[in-house]
C-alpha cells in the first residue's frame, strides 16, 4: 500500500505548491497592479488618510482639513471662503475626484508625488507622519475679493481675472454665481451627494460649477479692437494713434450691401485711431480688419493668445479667431463680433501684453510647490509672444489711457499718479441680438514711476440689468477700478 | 517514558528494542514556539492599532499556553510516541487564526455589519472544546482499529450529518449555501464532523473489500475495468457528492468527500484506473450540475471575472446574488505585497461578510504578505505530510486508509478554501482548518489531529521486547545507528 501512499503524498505536495504559485502570482506579480486599482478602497483610504497639504495664498491657506468622525476616510477638506476661491482651487471631493489646482497638484497635496519620495521616505524612516506638500499660488487675496466682491454686488452673472504684466502672475481670477467646494467634500449620501447634484447644470440653470474666467467664451464685443489696432500698428498700416484714418461713413462692407453702423452719432468719419478708440468707432476698426484682410488679422490675433488653449496650469479654453473669413466677416470678427469669442483670461492677456510694452507673458498662477516650507518647484515666469513692438505698444497705451481719461472708460479713473489705460465693450449675442448684451472691460494701471503692476479684464452678462444700461463703462469698468485699486494697495501699502 | 527507559542494557539491539525516541520533549520546544509566537503577534496587533499592548494579553497567553499544556501532557500520558509535529503545528494556526479574528474584531466596519466584536472569545471557547475532544480522543480511543467496529454505524451517521442540513426548520440557507443547520442559536457545520466519520466508513468498508476490488477486474487499453458489481460502492458515493452539490449547493463539501474516497480507493487497490474513474466522474458530475444550478454557475462566474461581479454588486438595479467579496479579497492579497502591512494595519474588513471565517487567509495575505502565507502554507503542509508519513508508518491497513483518508481530505479543504480565496478555483463555502472562525471547524479538526496522533503513536510505539531467547540472536536484524 505503501507506493499509492507515496503518490498521493507527491499529489498533496502538488495541490500546496499550485497554491504557492499561485500566491507568488498574485502578491508579486499583480501586487501592484492591484494595490493600485482604482476600485481598491485602500487607494482612497491611503489618500485620505493624512491631512491635505494646502493651497495658498499671501502666505495664507485657502484650504484645510478635518477630521471626520464616521467612515473609514479620515481626513475631509475644507475650505476658507468657498465661493470666492473655488475658481482657483478647484474641489477635491472624496466622493467626487477633484478639479482644477487640487487635482493637478494632487500628488504635492496628498505627499504622494515622486518629487516627494525622498522627503517622505526620510519622514517615514524618523517616524515623522505623512504630509503633504503645499502649494503657493500667485494670487492677491485683496484683488480677489474685489473682484469677487464687484461681481456678487452685481448680482448676474460674471467673471473677472487680473494678471501681472510683467510676469503674467495670475492675481485675481474670480467667477460668478460661484459654489462652495466644501459643500460636497465629503462621500456621505445625504449631504455631499445632494450638494453636489443641486450644483450641476442640469439642476442649476446658473451653472455655479462653471469657471466662467477660463472657460467660458465670450463675445468680446468693442474689447477686441485693442487687438485690431494692434494690427494695424504692427503691419504699418497707420503708424501713429493721431493721424486721419481712411474712415468713410457710412461705410458698407466689402462684398455687401450692408451698412457697418457705429452706436450713436459719434465723430468716425476719418476718425484719427485715437479717437475712433475713445469713442468705439465700429466703422474705421471693421474697415482696418477688412484691409489687413483675415490672415494678417489671425496673425496678430494669435500672437495675443488667440485659438490656443492656455495652462495656468489649469487649462483655459481656447479664444477664437477664425480663419478663412470674406472681408465682411474679418471685418464683423475685427470689431469683436461675428465668430469671435474670447475667455476673460484672453481679454486680460490682451491687456497684459499692452502694459508690458508690448511683450506677452505666460499667465500662471502656481508660483511654488513645498514641502515643509522647502521649494519643490517654482515656476519662473515665461514671454510667450511679443505681440507688439515697445513704440508701437506705447502709442496702444497712449490710446487706451484716452479712452480711459476722456472717452468711455471714465469710470475706470484712479488719480493720485495712476495713469489707468481701458477699453469698453458691449457685445452683442442672442438670435437677432435679442438677449442681453455682454459688458466687457479690460485696462491696466500704471505707476508714476512707469511700472504696470496689473491688468485686468471684466465681463458681466447681466440678465437683470435694462439692455441700455449695460455698457462696458457702466458695469464693468467700476469692479476692474477695485481690482487694480487693490493690488496697487498691496504693492506700494498706499 | 523517555527513550533512554527503552535502552536494552546488552551491546547489539533487536528489531524489538530499538526504543524510537518518544519526541515529547521535541514537541515541548516547539509548542512553546507555538504559543509564544501568537502571543507577539496579539501584542502586536494591539500595538498597531491603539498604541498599547491588550489588556487580554496576559489572559489569552495563558489560555492559550495552558490548552497546549493539557493537550501536550495529555499525549505524553496516553500517546508518548505520537508524532510531535502535529500538536505544535495545529496550536500554531490554531493560535494565528485567534489573533486575526480578534485583529477584525476590532473593526468598526465588521461590527456594525455583526461579523466581528467578541468573536475572538468565542474562538477561544472553541479552541477550549476542540481541545477537549481531542483529549477526549486519545483518553478513549486506546487503539484506531477500535473504530474498524463502527464502520456501518459511521456510516449511517455521515449519512445523518451529510443531510441534517436539508432538513427543514433545521438546515440554515447563508447566502445560498446551505451546509449549516441551526441549534438554538448556535449554528453547526455538519459537514466538518461527516468529514472524519465518512474516513472511518471507507477505511473500515475498504479493508474488508479492496482485494475484490483490486483483483476482480479486466485489462482493457492499459486500465484495469472494475467489475460491474464492484463499480457500486464509488457509484453510491458519487451520487451521494452530487446530491450535496445539488441540494446545499455547495461545491467544496461535495469535492472533498468525493476526493477523500477516490484517494483512498486508490490506495486501498493501488489500481490507477480508479483516478481516472474517479476524475471522469467528478468533472462530469461538476459540469452536469452547473449546468442547470444557478449557484454553482454564479460562483464560477465570479471566479472568472471577480472585478465584474464587483461591478455588478455596486449597481443599483442588478438583481440575483453578486458578491464583490472575491475581488476584495484578490485586492487585499495585493496590496499586502511581498512583507505585508504588519498586523492590524491592512483593511481586509472590505471584504465584509465572512471576513473572519472563509476569507480569514486574505487578512493574513494583506497584513504578512507573500512570505506570511507561504509560510501559513508550509505549515498546513508539514500538517498533511506528517500525515501521509502516519500512513506509511502504520502497520495496519485500517490504520493506513484512515490515516491518508483524512490527511488527504485535509489537504483537499485547504487547497479548495485557499485556492477559492486566492482566485485560483472557483470559491466555495468551507472553512481554513483552525485559522477560521468557526466553532465546528475548529472542534472537529482537533478530533482530526486526536485521531492522526493516535495512529502516530500505535505506529512508532516499539513493538513488545521479545523474551530472551537465544535463537533470536540468530537471526537479530541490526540497524546502524
Amino acid at each position: 500500500m505503501n507506493k499509492p501512499l507515496r503518490r498521493i503524498a507527491i499529489f498533496c505536495g502538488l495541490l500546496v505548491m499550485a497554491l504557492l504559485i499561485r500566491d507568488n502570482w498574485l502578491q508579486y506579480v499583480k501586487a501592484d497592479a492591484l494595490r493600485t486599482d482604482k476600485d481598491n478602497r485602500r487607494v482612497a483610504i491611503e489618500r485620505y488618510a493624512n491631512p491635505r497639504g494646502d493651497i495658498i495664498v499671501d502666505g495664507d491657506p485657502i484650504t484645510g482639513s478635518v477630521e471626520s468622525k464616521s467612515g473609514d476616510f479620515k481626513y475631509k477638506r475644507t475650505y476658507k471662503n468657498g465661493p470666492m476661491w473655488a475658481p482657483v482651487t478647484g474641489y477635491s471631493s472624496q466622493a467626487f475626484d477633484s478639479s482644477q489646482l487640487e487635482k493637478i497638484n494632487d500628488g504635492i497635496l496628498t505627499g504622494n508625488d515622486d518629487r516627494l519620495f525622498f522627503r517622505s521616505t526620510l519622514d517615514m524612516i524618523t517616524g515623522k507622519r505623512k504630509q503633504g506638500g503645499n502649494v503657493v499660488t500667485t494670487l492677491n487675496a485683496a484683488a480677489q475679493k474685489a473682484a469677487y466682491d464687484g461681481l456678487k454686488s452685481r448680482g448676474g452673472k460674471g467673471a473677472v481675472v487680473a494678471l501681472e504684466p510683467s510676469t503674467g502672475k495670475i492675481l485675481a481670477l474670480a467667477s460668478y454665481p460661484s459654489y462652495d467646494p466644501s459643500s460636497f467634500a465629503g462621500n456621505s449620501t445625504d449631504v455631499d451627494s445632494k450638494n453636489w447634484t443641486k450644483l450641476q447644470k442640469k439642476n442649476n440653470p446658473a451653472d455655479p460649477m462653471l469657471n466662467r474666467a477660463l472657460r467660458e467664451t465670450y463675445p468680446p464685443g468693442s474689447t477686441f479692437k485693442v487687438v485690431t489696432a494692434a494690427a494695424a500698428l504692427e503691419n504699418g498700416k497707420y503708424t501713429s494713434a493721431d493721424a486721419a484714418t481712411d474712415s468713410p461713413l457710412p461705410w458698407t462692407m466689402p462684398g455687401t450691401t450692408r451698412e457697418l453702423k457705429n452706436e450713436g452719432s459719434i465723430p468716425c468719419k476719418n476718425a484719427t485711431m485715437r479717437v475712433a478708440l475713445q469713442y468705439s468707432c465700429n466703422t474705421v476698426f471693421g474697415k482696418i480688419g477688412a484691409d489687413l484682410g483675415n490672415d494678417k488679422m489671425l496673425a496678430e490675433a494669435k500672437k495675443f493668445g488667440f485659438d490656443s488653449e492656455q495652462f495656468t496650469p489649469v487649462r483655459s479654453n481656447a479664444s477664437q479667431f477664425s480663419d478663412g473669413m470674406n472681408q465682411s466677416q474679418t471685418a464683423l470678427s475685427s470689431i469683436g463680433q461675428y465668430n469671435t469669442a474670447a475667455t476673460p483670461l484672453q481679454m486680460a492677456m490682451v491687456a497684459s501684453a499692452v502694459a508690458n510694452d508690448g511683450k506677452l507673458m505666460k499667465p500662471y498662477m502656481v508660483d511654488e510647490l513645498q514641502y515643509n516650507l522647502d521649494p519643490i518647484a517654482k515656476t519662473e515666469p515665461q514671454e510667450m509672444s511679443q505681440p507688439l513692438s515697445p513704440k508701437n505698444a506705447q502709442i496702444l497705451q497712449s490710446m487706451m489711457e484716452t479712452v480711459v481719461k476722456d472717452g468711455t472708460g471714465k469710470n475706470a479713473q484712479i488719480g493720485g499718479g495712476v495713469t489707468v489705460g481701458g477699453k469698453t465693450g458691449t457685445a452683442q449675442h442672442g438670435v437677432a441680438n435679442s438677449a442681453n448684451p455682454y459688458a466687457w472691460f479690460i485696462s491696466y494701471a500704471r505707476l508714476s514711476d512707469g511700472s504696470s503692476p496689473v491688468a485686468v479684464a471684466v465681463v458681466i452678462e447681466d440678465e437683470s440689468a435694462n439692455r441700455d444700461d449695460i455698457s462696458g463703462g457702466g458695469l464693468a469698468a467700476p469692479i476692474a477700478k477695485n481690482v487694480m485699486q487693490a493690488v496697487i494697495k498691496t504693492k506700494t501699502g498706499s | 517514558m523517555s527513550s533512554t527507559s527503552n535502552t536494552p542494557t546488552h551491546h547489539t539491539s533487536t528489531i524489538g528494542a530499538i526504543g524510537a525516541p518518544s519526541r515529547r520533549n521535541t514537541e515541548l520546544a516547539l509548542l512553546i514556539f507555538a504559543v509564544a509566537i501568537p502571543v507577539f503577534a496579539y501584542a502586536n496587533v494591539g500595538l498597531a492599532l491603539n498604541d498599547a499592548v491588550p489588556a487580554g494579553l496576559l489572559g489569552y497567553g495563558l489560555g492559550l499556553g495552558l490548552l497546549a499544556g493539557i493537550a501536550h501532557l495529555v499525549v505524553r500520558k496516553f500517546a508518548p510516541y505520537a508524532d510531535p509535529l502535529l500538536l505544535p503545528l495545529a496550536t500554531l494556526l490554531n493560535g494565528l487564526g485567534l489573533v486575526a479574528i480578534w485583529r477584525l474584531d476590532q473593526s468598526r466596519l465588521l461590527q456594525s455589519i455583526g461579523v466581528a466584536g467578541g468573536k475572538a472569545t468565542n474562538q477561544l471557547i472553541y479552541t477550549a472544546m476542540g481541545i477537549g475532544l481531542f483529549v477526549a480522543v486519545l483518553f478513549f480511543l486506546k487503539d484506531h482499529r477500535t473504530l474498524q467496529r463502527y464502520t456501518y454505524i459511521s456510516m449511517a451517521a455521515s449519512l445523518v450529518l451529510l443531510l441534517l442540513p436539508l432538513v427543514p426548520g433545521l438546515g440554515a440557507d447563508v447566502y445560498g449555501a446551505k451546509i449549516w443547520i441551526s441549534v438554538g442559536s448556535f449554528t453547526i457545520q455538519p459537514g466538518e464532523f461527516a468529514k472524519i466519520v465518512l474516513a472511518i466508513f471507507f477505511a473500515g468498508y475498504l479493508m474488508v473489500k479492496r482485494d475484490a476490488l483490486a483483483l476482480a477486474s479486466r485489462r482493457f487499453m492499459g486500465l484495469y475495468l472494475p467489475r460491474g458489481r464492484d463499480l457500486g460502492p464509488i457509484l453510491v458515493v458519487w451520487a451521494i457528492s452530487i446530491l450535496i452539490l445539488v441540494f446545499e449547493t455547495d461545491l467544496g463539501t461535495s469535492l472533498l468527500f468525493f476526493g477523500m474516497f477516490v484517494i483512498m480507493l486508490y490506495v486501498a487497490t493501488e489500481r490507477t484506473s480508479w483516478i481516472v474513474f474517479g476524475l471522469l466522474m467528478s468533472a462530469a458530475g461538476a459540469v452536469g450540475v452547473a449546468s442547470f444550478e444557478p449557484h454553482i454557475q454564479v460562483r464560477v462566474q465570479a471566479w472568472l471575472d471577480p472585478m465584474h461581479e464587483y461591478v455588478l454588486s455596486r449597481t443599483p438595479g442588478v438583481t440575483g446574488v453578486h458578491s464583490d467579496q472575491l475581488q476584495q479579497a484578490l485586492w487585499a492579497f495585493g496590496s499586502g505585497g511581498t512583507l505585508g502591512t504588519g498586523w492590524g494595519q491592512g483593511h481586509s474588513e472590505l471584504i465584509r461578510f465572512a471576513a473572519n471565517s472563509d476569507f480569514i487567509l486574505a487578512t493574513f495575505g494583506e497584513e504578512l504578505g507573500l512570505a506570511g502565507i507561504m509560510a501559513i502554507l508550509l505549515v498546513y503542509g508539514l500538517i498533511v505530510e506528517r500525515g501521509v508519513r502516519t500512513a506509511l508508518a502504520a502497520r495496519d491497513p485500517f490504520g493506513k486508509l484512515l490515516a491518508i483518508g483524512l490527511s488527504g481530505a485535509f489537504a483537499l479543504q485547504v487547497f479548495v478554501v485557499a485556492g477559492g480565496v486566492m482566485g485560483l478555483i472557483p470559491l466555495t463555502g468551507m472553512t481554513m482548518p483552525f485559522l477560521a472562525y468557526g466553532g465546528s471547524s475548529v472542534i472537529a479538526n482537533w478530533a482530526l489531529i486526536g485521531i492522526l496522533i493516535r495512529i502516530s503513536d500505535t505506529a512508532r510505539r516499539p513493538a513488545p521486547t521479545p523474551a530472551a531467547n537465544p535463537d533470536a540472536e540468530m537471526t537479530q536484524v541490526v540497524r546502524p545507528s
